[in-house]
């Protein structure tokens, strides 16, 4: 059924209001795929060159994720998962996911993992001696409403130690996963928090060589958005690639 | 463009906490006429099969039209086809595997068709970013033949793009690095 030589096959093609192409400018800020001070990466980059890709339609396409397929009522909400409430220090994360010329990117799935207050995964490959929270598995799920915003409430992660060098600390931070609305668009990335004493020594944040690129991924303590005598908000905007320059712009 | 990007981080060792779920492997429904598995094995320099990596796919349907809730082709109106795989695993054994449909050629944006391909990111710890590779498939030699972008790729290279047929579907492997590299693409 996939392949009928029998009769010829039909191309659809795009419609004209979308994105044709994915802009590429500032991909290089995005930190490279070797980099020595972080151990991992160096039997796991590619040596060659990359080929250059003409974005077609493939790319310009993304899954629709974000159905009640994938989504819990209580998905949002880390602290409220199990059947008492996580420990730690509560927080709300909330932002919005925006493309580079600030159109909002609705009804897009936005996926968090993350440790405990502790600094433990519930995973079985985490064998930092700190307690597990029974009440709290770490991961949650939401998508963007019509302004493109997300929200979570869930406990501020602690940091904790791993393999990469001696004394090697990672800074608190909470996991992303954006699909955008297009595979040329999809990102995977990490929140940190503001002030975090371990930057200087984190190879993964500071493998970002733009100064400014990489406090993009510092969320900002917002006192407004904090309620009172519940929880503080850090709030957190990501920015995926916009629409690529339009090779013939029509003059009004 | 106004605003920079949002750079770009590992998925880390702990994403399976939050990322594959049971369904995640079926880009298509079970049962789906015409449905097949396509497997392989993911390897780093060293030539070991890697244990913790998370792999997605992206394809149109047999028609050449995609399941995205925007409308730029179609939409698929194929029931129970999604388009999107992820596969997941904190300690496996390098390998994977998904349930699809082949699917059909697609529009170039220049004119022209694309051969039958599936888009692939990959990610794992020690990779800060993704990578993107695409799957065609070595059973469509004449429309392979006339895609630009298999066209682009140094001939001796453009095997490691290629799945196999097999009894239930197709196989092809990925290499980071070392001989046979699969080619990793700019997007």
């Amino acid at each position: 059924m996939a392949d009928s030589d029998d009769e010829p096959r039909r191309i659809y093609a795009p419609v004209v209001d979308t994105p044709t192409s994915y802009d590429r400018d500032g991909e290089d800020l995005h930190p490279p795929l070797d980099y020595p001070a972080y151990k991992s990466t160096r039997l796991r980059h590619p040596k060659q060159p990359l080929i250059y890709l003409p974005q077609g339609l493939t790319e310009v396409t993304g899954p629709a994720l974000g159905s009640a397929e994938v989504l819990g009522k209580l998905d949002n909400d880390l602290t409220r998962q199990h059947d008492g409430e996580a420990i730690g220090e509560r927080i709300t994360v909330t932002g919005r996911v925006l493309d580079t010329e600030g159109k909002p990117l609705r009804n897009t799935l936005v996926e968090i993992w993350q440790a405990n207050a502790a600094g433990r995964y519930r995973h079985r490959w985490d064998r930092f001696p700190a307690p597990l929270d029974p009440n709290f598995s770490g991961a949650g799920r939401c998508v963007t409403d019509d302004e493109g915003r997300y929200r979570f409430v869930t406990v501020k992660p602690g940091p904790y130690p791993w393999g990469n060098h001696y004394n090697a600390w990672r800074p608190s931070h909470i996991h992303f996963s954006l699909l955008g609305r297009a595979f040329a668009q999809r990102l995977v990335t990490q929140l940190y928090f503001p002030g975090d004493p371990l930057f200087p020594f984190d190879p993964i944040f500071n493998s970002i060589a733009d100064v400014a690129a990489r406090e993009r991924l510092v969320a900002r303590f917002s006192i407004e958005r904090s309620i009172p005598d519940w929880a503080l908000c850090f709030e957190f905007d990501i920015f995926l690639r916009g629409p690529g320059a339009t090779p013939f712009e029509e003059s009004p | 463009m106004i605003f920079a990007l949002t750079p770009s981080q590992t998925v880390g060792p702990y994403f399976a906490i939050g990322l594959p779920w049971p369904g995640g492997p079926y880009a298509v429904a079970p049962g789906t006429d015409g449905a097949l598995t396509i497997r392989g094995t993911i390897y780093d320099g060293a030539g070991t099969p890697i244990p913790d990596y998370l792999l997605e796919t992206w394809q149109a349907d047999p028609s050449g039209r995609f399941a995205d809730l925007w409308a730029h082709a179609g939409p698929s109106e194929l029931a129970g086809f999604r388009g999107f795989a992820r596969i997941g695993h904190e300690d496996g054994d390098g390998t994977f595997e998904f349930l699809t449909l082949k699917p059909g050629p697609v529009a170039l944006a220049g004119g022209g068709v694309a051969a039958p391909h599936i888009d692939v990111s990959l990610f794992a710890r020690g990779m800060l970013g993704r990578c993107v590779t695409r799957i065609y498939f070595a059973d469509e030699e004449a429309a392979n033949a006339a895609d630009p972008v298999l066209a682009s790729v140094p001939e001796a290279r453009r095997n490691t793009l290629l799945a196999r047929a097999v009894a239930d579907g197709y196989e092809i492997d990925f290499r980071l690095q070392g001989p046979g590299e699969t080619v990793f693409f700019a997007i």
